[in-house]
């Protein structure tokens, strides 16, 4: 199976030198890192494309890294019923930035981009139908976002004068918590009280 | 002529309604849902109608979104397996299996031999508890009632296997990285055989019911007609492919667990349409009920035994050695309060779920939570489709088609 997407990774980068930034084969699965303005193209060459033959669109996600300069990663899985392999493919994007969407090729990104956007604040260029998706009506922000916080800026109640729901900022009876359980002995990033005496 | 009436109607004597120009046939738009009994959950769709021929059909989701995806970034690895439960609750035990096989190829943890086995078994029940539910409540969406009385009789017995497996009907959290929770009592083993026996009657009762029925067969036969290429174009997975004539299944053509190993059918379609994959979703209950009995009599092959835990990092030490070791009893402790890390890196893991392909894609840091966590769940294409499958149909047959994409809102908002 390895050698197969070595050989299949090796193909695409001599085909397509300009996209393809770097490989990488990690736990049985290619990823490849691509350049994000040649998307469309890129996508287009996988899904027709005799050997790789990625017909299907399995996912479309993000992942938001708040520390790199290129803050997100727009990541794309591919499956290619054909030849059974699968693929991933990796994008990175500035904050502004904003990535061509693949609707053209793929009509399934609509909603996995939908979502995207909804969760990231991500534009996907030239989509034709970019709302919301999962939040609610008039919701603002981008939840899946680390710097949105876990419990939300609103609640929502049935207010029994007004007749209707209303929203209000969040009031916690209790502060939200969140332990960081991870072992001070090893990999965390804090100092123990006491500790800096002996640096 | 009556008021709002845009007909221009002809009367015996030759004469016919006056038209003044500003009658204007238009579309009418109307919601359905979010609370209908069609909708199997809360679907909100906006429908444009031309007279009852659907136009447009924009769903509307989220109505059940629960952020799963954030709470799951701010829980350790165990602690999130129970979320998996509440995202398709039809099937639970499927999704857990997709989280532990992502967690598991992370860790590089092979499992032991015995709970491959338990977990084929109770995904195959899995299997049965979702399509059961889907043709039957999908007969009563186009006018039978009598189906899902029988079915849910069948569903009663296969809870109490859960139950009896894990002490929870719905939301089990049976499946654990590095094997499943608890081994099976023999007892058991045998109720599920006696059950397996007498499933194939209950099946034959269903087609009976339903197979060769007049109406039925006019409510969905040439109803959702989708071809290959549409299949590929809309990413359908699971039954909705294999009724358009593809003959792919993860189980057979990305073996994951013991798949491999067991003998059994894979049901296509030839049409496409609603009908084909209601037979094939017939036919994929017997085909598991086959494999529920070849993995009870490999459950009771001698060196099936032992134990059902990898145990290690991922997993809790043996009671009886906590009582004795301190080191257990410190790994007990540590992994039910910082978890285990995994290491750094990213999987997408996906299992034959029932409706499709679930998958998970797993971003790893290196913590004991998981930096990013995103469920792939096969319904969200589905419904998508909705738009493209609708269009030309009548308002009735809409109820027809989301009963046939087997749509749960569980997994669709997560």
């Amino acid at each position: 199976m390895s050698e197969a997407l070595q050989e299949l990774a090796a193909h695409i980068e001599m085909k397509r030198p300009n996209d393809v930034l770097s490989s990488e084969l990690a736990y049985g699965e290619l990823t490849l890192r691509v350049t994000s303005a040649g998307i469309v193209d890129f996508v287009e060459f996988l899904k027709t494309d005799g050997t790789s033959n990625f017909s299907t669109l399995v996912d479309i996600t993000a992942v938001d890294h708040p520390s790199r300069e290129q803050r997100f990663d727009v990541v794309y899985h591919f499956l290619s019923m054909y030849q059974n392999q699968r693929i991933r493919v990796v994008a990175a994007l500035r904050e502004e930035e904003t990535i061509p969407s693949i609707v053209s090729v793929h009509p399934s990104a609509g909603w996995f981009e939908r979502e995207v956007f909804d969760m990231f604040g991500i534009i996907f260029s030239g989509h034709p139908d970019l709302r919301r998706l999962l939040t609610d009506y008039g919701f603002r922000g981008h939840p899946l976002r680390k710097d949105f916080p876990a419990t939300g800026y609103t609640e929502v109640r049935y207010d029994e004068e007004l007749k209707r729901v209303v929203y209000e900022p969040v009031s916690l009876v209790q502060e939200y918590r969140q332990f960081d359980n991870l072992s001070p002995w090893e990999g965390a990033k804090y100092i123990l009280p006491g500790d800096e005496k002996g640096a | 002529m009556m008021d709002g009436d845009i007909r221009q109607n002809t009367y015996d004597d030759g004469s016919h309604d006056a038209g003044s120009g500003e009658q204007k046939i238009r579309n009418f738009n109307i919601n359905f849902g979010p609370q209908h009994p069609a909708a199997h959950g809360v679907l909100r769709m906006v429908l444009e109608l031309d007279g009852e021929i659907v136009e447009r059909a924009d769903p509307h989701i989220g109505l059940l979104h629960r952020g799963t995806e954030k709470l799951m970034e701010n829980r350790t690895y165990l602690q999130n397996l129970p979320y998996l439960d509440r995202l398709d609750y039809v099937a639970p035990m499927n999704q857990e299996h997709a989280w532990c096989l992502a967690i598991e190829r992370l860790a590089g943890v092979e499992i032991p031999r015995r709970a491959s086995l338990i977990r084929v078994l109770y995904s195959e029940i899995g299997r049965v508890l979702n399509h059961l539910l889907n043709v039957t409540t999908g007969a009563m969406d186009v006018g039978a009632l009598t189906p899902p009385l029988w079915g849910f009789e069948e569903r009663e017995k296969l809870m109490i296997f859960y139950e009896r497996a894990c002490g929870a009907r719905l939301h089990s959290a049976y499946f654990r990285p590095g094997g499943v929770h608890q081994d099976l009592p023999p007892d058991l083993i045998d109720d599920i055989e006696t059950w397996a026996d007498a499933f194939p009657k209950v099946l034959d009762d269903i087609h009976y019911l339903l197979s060769d029925n007049r109406i039925f067969k006019q409510r969905t036969v040439d109803i959702g007609v989708i071809t290959e290429q549409e299949a590929l174009d809309w990413g359908f997975s699971g039954v909705m492919v294999r009724g358009s004539g593809m003959a792919w299944d993860l189980r057979r053509s990305q073996p994951y667990e013991c798949y491999d190993e067991f003998d059994f059918q894979i049901p296509v379609g030839t049409n496409g349409d609603c009908y084909d994959r209601y037979m094939v979703r017939m036919q994929e209950m017997a085909e598991a009920t086959k494999i529920i009995k070849q993995c009870i009599a490999k459950l009771r092959e001698p060196e099936n035994q032992g134990d059902v835990l990898a145990r290690g990092k991922l997993t809790p030490p043996k009671r009886k050695d906590m009582k004795t070791s301190m080191e257990a009893l410190i790994h007990h402790f540590k992994l039910y309060t910082e978890g285990f890390k995994l290491p750094e890196g990213e999987v997408y893991a996906c299992v034959e779920a029932p409706k499709g392909e679930f998958g998970v894609y797993l971003y790893s840091d290196g913590t004991n939570k998981p930096y990013r966590a995103k469920l792939r769940a096969p319904g969200y294409l589905h419904l998508q489709a909705m738009d493209h499958m609708a269009k030309g149909h009548q308002l009735a047959d809409v109820s027809a088609l989301i009963a046939t994409m087997d749509i749960v809102f569980g997994e669709v908002d997560r």
